[in-house]
Formats: C-alpha cells, structure tokens, sequence
C-alpha cells in the first residue's frame, strides 16, 4: 500500500488534474457559451454553435462536480473553509451555472425570438460569470484569504465579499475568462466553417493574445506579492491538524519552488507558448492544432499557480499558521487510499467513452444541417 | 460563533433546495428505464411507432433532465456553503461517495444522454439501445450513491472520531457500502421513481385517449406504463417495508414519532393507523389501532419490546449525561495531550460524545449543564410527532393507492378494455400529481424523522452550519427562490407544451396534428409547418 506522505502528494495532483480536466471539457463549451452573442448573428448560427456541445455540455460539466466532489472528500477542510467564506462568489457561480442546462435543452423548443435571445443571453451569463469567478477566487486564493479556525476546527471567515474583487484577483479573471474564450474559439475553429470560422478564428487570435498578456502581467505581480512559507510543523507523512504549524508571509515567497527546481519553469513557459502556439495554429484555421495548445496553455497555467503555492493550497492572510497545506488539509488515509484506486480505475474509462462520445458525433455542423434537422437539435 | 437565526435559515434552505431538486429526480431515474423498454420493443419489432414512443417521452424525459442537473448542482455547492462545520466533521466519509458518484455514475448518465438524443442517425440500433441503457444505469447508480451517502447519515456505521483532526473518519468502506440502512433507502427510493414515472406515462397517454387521439401510440404507451408500474407499487410499498424495518434497527425514535408512542406497549405493539396527535398532552386522539401489527412489521417477531417516547427519554438521558463527560475529555485532552486520566475517560464515553453535544446548543461547556438544560436536550432529541405522524400516513396511503390504480390499470390492459374505462383514464390524468406529493412527504419522513441530527447520534444539525450570518443564509434562500421559482415556470410550460403536441413534436408527419386531426398512423397527408414542434 501506498504511504500517507505519497497519498497526500497524489491527490494535490489528482485534484489538479481534474482543474485541468474541467477546463480542457467544460472549459471549451463554456468559451462557446462565452462567444454566443457575438461570433453567431443569426438563430441558425446561433444554433450551430450551440449543437457544436450539444451532445457534450452535460458529460463536460460533470468535471466540475467530480473536482467538487473530489475536494469534498479528499480536502474537506478546503471545501469547507472555501466554500462557506467565499460565500456570494460561490453563489454567483451557481446561480450563473443554473443556465447552461435549461438554456442548452429549453432554448430551442420554443420559436419565439424573445425567448430564444432571452436564454441565448443566460447561456452567455452560465459561461462567462463563472469563467471570470474561477480565476477571481485562485486571485484570490494566491494572496491568501482572511480566515482562521476555532479549537473544536469550526472555521471562521472574516472577510467580506467585496475585498474578493481587488486589482490581482480581477487580473486573475481575465486571465481565466479569457484562456476559456481562447479554448472555446478553437474549438468551434474545429467544428464549423465559413463565416462563423473566420470569426472564431478571430476571436481566438485576440483572446489568445489577452491570456498571454494578462498571464505575463500577474506572474509580474505574483513575484512581488507576499508568499508563504512554513517554518515548522509535524512531517508530512503525519497525520496533522492544521494548528500544529507556523507560518509566515514574506516578500517573493511563491518563487521559492521555482528557485530550489528550476524545472518547473516549464508550467508557466507552456502557458505562454501554448497560448501563442494556438494562435498561430488559429490563424491558419488548424482547429485540432490550436485546440490541444490551448489545452496545454491551460494546463500550464493551472500548475503555474499551483507549484508557485505548494505545499499551501488555501493560505490565511489573518492567521497564516493557519493556512491550509496539501499535508493538513487531508482526509484519512485509508479514503485517500480507496479515493485513489477509484480514480485510477475510473479515469481512464471516462476518459475513454468521452473520447469515443466525440468520436461518434464528430464532424463540422453547418447552417443545412441544422435547418434539416429543425425537431431533433437544440 | 454559531448564529441560531443561520441554523434555521439553512435547514429551510436546505429542505426547499432538496425537496425541489427531487421533483425531478424521481421522473429521471423511472422514465430512463421506461425509454429501455419502449426502445428494446423497438428493436425486437423493428415497429417505427415504437421508436417514436422512446423519442416523445425522451423529449419531455429531456425537459425535467435539464432541471434535474441544474437543481443537482445546488446540492453539492450547499453543504460547503451552508454546513461547513459538517463538512469538516464528516467530509472523510460523506464526501467519499459523493466523489464515486461523479467518476462512477454520473459522468456514465451525462456523457450517454446526449448521445441518446443527438445519436440516432449515428449508431446502429442496438448501438444506440445500448447508450438508452447506459442513461438508466447510470441515474440509478448515481442514486445508489447518494443513497449510501443518505444512509450514513441515518446510521453512521464503519467510522470513528479522531480526536487529533476533531473529526469523523472512516473506518470501513465495505460498511458505508453495504450499510443496510442504505441498501433499504436505495430500492424504496428508485422504485417510487418508477412509480412517478409510471403515473405519468399513464396519466399522458390517458388524456390522448380521452381526446381520441394518437390512439396506437397512447395504447402502447399506457400498458407498458401499466405493466412497469404496477411491478414498481408493488416494489415501493414490500420495499417500504423492508425500510421500516431498518428504521426501527437504527432510528428508535424516528419510529416512535411516526407512529405517535407516546408510551411503551406490550410487545407486539399495535399500529396506529389514524390519530392526531398531540403534543402538548402526549397523547393520541381519536386513534384507530389494529392490534399487534406494528409490532410485527417492525420487529418481526411477538416479543420484542418497541419502545415508547417516554422510554426512549429515559435511554436520551443516560447517553446525553454520559456523552457530556466525553466531551469534556476532549477538551481536557486538547489542552494536555498526555491527561492521560481524561484520555481514559473519552475512550470510556465517546460512543455517546454526539448526545453530549446535543448540551452545546445551551451551554458552552456541556460539563456545567444544569438538570434542565439536560432535560431540554431530551425533549429536542425526539423529533416532532405531528409532522412526522401526518407525512408518513399521507405516503402509505398514496403508495396503496398506486397499487389500485396500477393493478387496475394493470388488468384492463390485459383485458383491453382501458379504454372503454373513461373513469379510468380520468383517474390515471388526474393522479399524476400524486407521485410527487409521496416522494415530497417521504423525504420529509426521511429527514425530519432524523431531526436534532445530521449524522445520528454522532454530529447535530445546529452545530453543523457554517460560521456565516442569518442574513447571509436568507439573501442566498431569496436568490433560490427567485432562480428556481422562474426556472420552475418554464419548466412547466415546455412540459405542458410538449405533452399536450405529443408525438406530433417529433415532426414525423404521421401525428395527430400533422395529419390535420388524423387518428392513426400511416396517414399519408402533407405535414403542417408547425416551427416551433
């Protein structure tokens, strides 16, 4: 059997697998969402970005749960702590998130313009409000939130919502919003043609530009900002309370991994080169092409912020000796043991159906089929 | 830092949040198996109307699916945001399933629905009969889940706490799994989907039969719909039973709620079919009993004595006193690691540490609770009688109910004289609410029938909220209303919509109103441009 210490560095990558996995899946269809409005005029076109997902968005969204899910039960203490202190962002979140279902199935069973633009509109809203408030809240979480815990772990938020929305944590949105909008765009390079590919070409070649830009400008930010370090604490292989530690805030700290493993330049060099990469690939309308750089500028950036902050997954700016770290946020190793086996059966599978789902429908969907098929899509 | 206006607010929001998301459950995880059944016929006949069958009822199956998901989400963002304390608590357990739940069912469900509905041209027939029951066992399997994550908290088996984490931790997963508990939630729950289901389809198909229309299709429609449901009535209430044995196992006091004891019988007790119970005098009025029943459904045997509430207050008692002396353990332990005398203590009392802290709702330090505050966490560990009484009553009423209408049902198909029945039809149409009031009011025997807990005997609901104000539960509560009340609307009108076009949505040309008021199919006739089908 696997050792605690090595469980626990596991599912830091497994939970940051599934971030990468939600928006590699989720992340395309909500960059769709995102460019409703503007990269399709018409209903028909319309239509044909919104059944370029169709088959899809469902199974896609399910990586959201399952991260949720997995950090649920691998660091409840994170989903606790996070989710009750940022309280109306998660809310947002979901509330947004509401009208992706409904307006994916409800959107078109009815002729009505009004109400067609209508859901068109709760599409854009259930795409883009969460895209900015995912990289809003890791803005946020990079900084280090106010919170800290009672003797009997009951955790106590002493932040408001309002101090979320600072000048780091909105650049952090951007950068996410936008590296969504980037991925959708290539993404409809891949399954459409003529007009509505040339303006995703477009699209693709702006958002990309902006992702590389804001991604620049916040790894500026981030080398100035105050890190955190541990000082002292039980190893990690123990079984730990969060109150065992001391931490503390210094200048430049989130730079300290990169400086003891120089390897890891490699995350945030992805992010910059997938980026510009997808746009070339975008400019020349090699969809496929773009669509895996953009995967790997996500994913660059994604394990940018996270190496840049291990072992810390969720610092307090209140009371740093508090902070959350990948080896006291845990659960038991004995669900981190079973968490593990069932993801190591089960990913590979999903992975798999999920390719051959794609598989299946592939294909570029045009104007012609979806006036053909007017009953049968959305 | 526990706000006792955020307690309140959060067990509302919680109970409209639940409540409203299993509207639509039980119509996912019964329709999903009613889709397998019309589209295997399909495949065996090789009859288009029966693909027609799996296409219609798949669109309105479509229409309550998008809220199913949508309403889903809410469930897994709100134990975080609303019951923190519970997550940290028992996240090590609870969450476990909830994970499998994604990885194993539910991404299954989500992957293959849309593939049921955009993949007919591209799969073979079996192919695509393959994904229709790819859909049902993977919503069933998510119910399995969610059931066993239910389970635990009805009776907590295969944990521990841990005082260094100050938390719950799991000590056998094969106990979660197999936990009777949720083996007994699991094939009552799903079968009173197939019921909901099952109502539905009938009720439909009875109105097209009233207007005369679409008569081949309502025909087929409503006896498979007699057929699975009179199978899934049956299941419900004999699977019912089989959960109220469990109850009786693991949650004493919800049993002696339900059935309004306020006092200890004779074993076997008898079962109270009416009263109206009254709290204030501990009393039933106006009861009917029949003799010996209760005991034997519940017990399964002549001589095992059920206990009353006033018995079950004596047992509270002993277990609150002794749980608060393991809560005070835990602390002397957490200010000295090497208290090695109040180590002794905790290890001696900490199977009821949980009813210990039933106290911090009145005091801070449960080893200075006074005699009263001691007898007022009796009273709450009793859930209330009336709500419970009245819930369950009106569900077994309309569980026997739906075994009539379906055997009925059930037999004049056979017969094939449902239609000449119009009392009949009628009935099904105007049963189709019915479903939902059971499943609603049995999930209310469910969950306040585990009241002042969210775990049993291990954690309580009001130490399990978040640190967050009441304001803030209530501006969130008003968002859910808002949302899901505007949701709920359009919802409604699609299904209204889609149900009263029948199979005419499909834009085949061979339905009642394309074929101008034609009644079967076949009719060859120029198809209405109807855009909005």
């Amino acid at each position: 059997m696997l050792d605690y210490e090595t469980l626990k560095l596991i599912w830091w990558l497994l939970v940051g697998v599934l971030l990468v996995g939600f928006a590699v899946m989720d992340g395309h269809d909500m960059g769709m969402g995102a460019l409703l409005p503007f990269v399709a005029k018409t209903d028909s076109e319309r239509r044909v970005l919104i059944n370029s997902v169709a088959p899809h968005w469902d199974g896609n969204q399910v990586w959201f749960i399952t991260a949720g899910g997995a950090i649920f039960a691998a660091w409840p203490l994170v989903y606790a702590t996070a989710f009750s202190g940022l309280y109306f962002a998660l809310m947002a979140v979901l509330w947004a998130m509401f009208f992706r279902p409904v307006g994916f199935d409800y959107r078109s069973k009815v002729a009505d313009p009004r109400w067609r633009a209508a859901w068109d509109w709760g599409l854009f809203a259930g795409s883009a409000v969460p895209a900015l408030l995912f990289g809003v809240a890791f803005g946020n979480v990079l900084q280090g939130v106010p919170f800290h815990y009672a003797d009997d772990m009951r955790s106590i938020y002493t932040g408001t919502f309002w101090a979320l929305l600072n000048p780091f944590a909105l650049l952090s949105g951007v950068l996410s919003l936008a590296m969504i909008v980037f991925h959708g765009a290539n993404y409809l390079i891949v399954r459409t043609e003529g007009v509505i590919q040339q303006r995703a070409a477009r699209a693709s070649m702006i958002f990309g530009a902006l992702m590389a830009l804001v991604f620049a400008v916040c790894g500026v930010m981030v080398m100035n900002m105050q890190g955190y370090v541990q000082i002292s604490g039980p190893e990690a292989g123990v079984m730990q309370s969060p109150l065992e530690k001391a931490v503390e805030m210094r200048a430049g700290a989130w730079l300290y991994n990169f400086d003891k493993l120089p390897l890891l330049w490699l995350f945030p060099a992805l992010g910059i080169i997938g980026a510009l990469a997808g746009m070339a690939f975008a400019a020349k309308l090699k969809g496929m092409l773009a669509f895996v750089a953009s995967s790997v500028a996500m994913l660059g950036v994604i394990f940018t912020a996270g190496v840049a902050m291990f072992p810390f997954v969720l610092p307090s700016s209140s009371d740093p000796s508090h902070s959350l770290t990948v080896w006291d946020c845990v659960s038991s190793a004995g669900t981190l043991g079973i968490m593990f086996w069932v993801a190591l059966i089960m990913t590979p599978i999903v992975i798999a159906y999920t390719g051959w789902a794609y598989r299946i429908m592939r294909g570029k969907i045009t104007v012609a089929h979806i006036e053909a098929n007017d009953h049968s899509l959305y | 830092m526990i706000d006792p206006g955020a307690v309140d607010l959060a067990r509302l929001q919680f109970a409209v949040t639940a409540l409203y998301h299993f509207i639509f459950v039980p119509l996912t995880l019964g329709l999903s198996f009613l889709l397998v059944i019309m589209e295997t016929v399909y495949v065996m006949t090789d009859k288009p109307i029966y693909r027609d069958m799996t296409k219609f009822w798949g669109k309105l199956f479509g229409i309550n699916f998008a809220l199913g998901v949508t309403t889903g989400l809410t469930m897994e963002f709100q134990f975080g945001t609303n019951w923190a304390y519970y997550s940290h608590y028992v996240g090590d357990i609870f969450g476990a399933p909830l994970a499998i739940e994604g990885l194993l069912a539910f991404f299954l469900e989500s992957t293959m629905v849309g593939l049921f509905f955009f993949g007919w041209d591209r799969l073979s027939k079996v192919g695509h009969l393959t994904i229709t029951y790819l859909v049902a066992i993977g919503s069933n399997l998510s119910a399995v889940l969610i059931l066993i994550a239910n389970g635990w908290m009805q009776n907590p088996v295969g944990a521990e706490f841990n005082p260094v984490t100050m938390r719950m931790e799991m000590t056998s997963f094969w106990d979660l799994v197999f936990n009777p508990a949720a083996q007994a939630k699991f094939v009552h729950t799903v079968s009173s989907g197939y019921v909901t289901a099952s109502v539905f389809v009938l009720g439909i198909s009875s109105w097209y039969l009233l207007k005369g229309r679409d008569l081949e299709f309502a025909r087929r429609s409503f006896r498979i719909a007699a057929a699975f449901g009179l199978a899934s009535a049956l299941s419900v209430v004999v699977l019912g039973d089989e959960s109220g044995y469990a109850v009786t196992e693991h949650q004493k006091t919800k049993l002696a709620a339900i059935e309004g004891m306020w006092t200890t019988e004779e074993a076997p007790a008898g079962l109270t079919v009416f009263g109206i119970p009254d709290e204030a005098n501990r009393t039933n009025h106006a009861e009917v009993k029949i003799p010996y029943m209760l005991g034997l459904i519940a017990t399964r045997s002549s001589d095992t004595v059920l206990p009353g509430i006033d018995q079950l207050e004596v047992t509270l008692r002993q277990r609150i006193e002794s749980g608060a002396i393991a809560v005070g353990a835990l602390e002397r332990m957490r200010l000295n690691k090497d208290d090695a005398e109040a180590a002794e203590l905790f290890a001696a009392h900490k199977d009821d540490m949980g009813y210990g802290l039933l106290l911090k709702k009145y005091a801070e330090d449960v080893t200075l609770a006074t005699p009263e505050m001691i007898t007022q966490a009796v009273d709450d560990a009793i859930p209330p009688v009336a709500p419970l009484f009245w819930s369950f009553r009106i569900m077994v009423a309309l569980g026997l109910a739906f075994i009539v209408l379906f055997a009925i049902a059930f037999w004049a198909s056979a017969k094939n004289s449902f239609e000449q029945k119009r009392w009949l039809l009628r009935w099904a149409l105007w049963f189709i609410p019915m479903p939902w009031i059971a499943t609603q009011v049995g999930w209310i025997v469910a969950e306040v029938g585990r009241q002042p807990w969210t775990v049993h005997g291990v954690l309580p609901t009001h130490l399990s909220v978040s640190s967050v104000s009441a304001n803030e539960v209530l501006l969130s509560l008003a968002g859910f209303f808002a949302f899901y009340t505007l949701l709920l609307v359009a919802e409604l009108y699609l299904m209204f919509k889609y149900a009263r076009l029948g199979p005419s949505s499909l834009g085949t040309g061979a339905y009642h109103f394309e074929t101008g008021g034609g009644l079967t199919k076949g009719t060859v006739s120029a198809p209405i441009s109807r855009k909005e089908f």
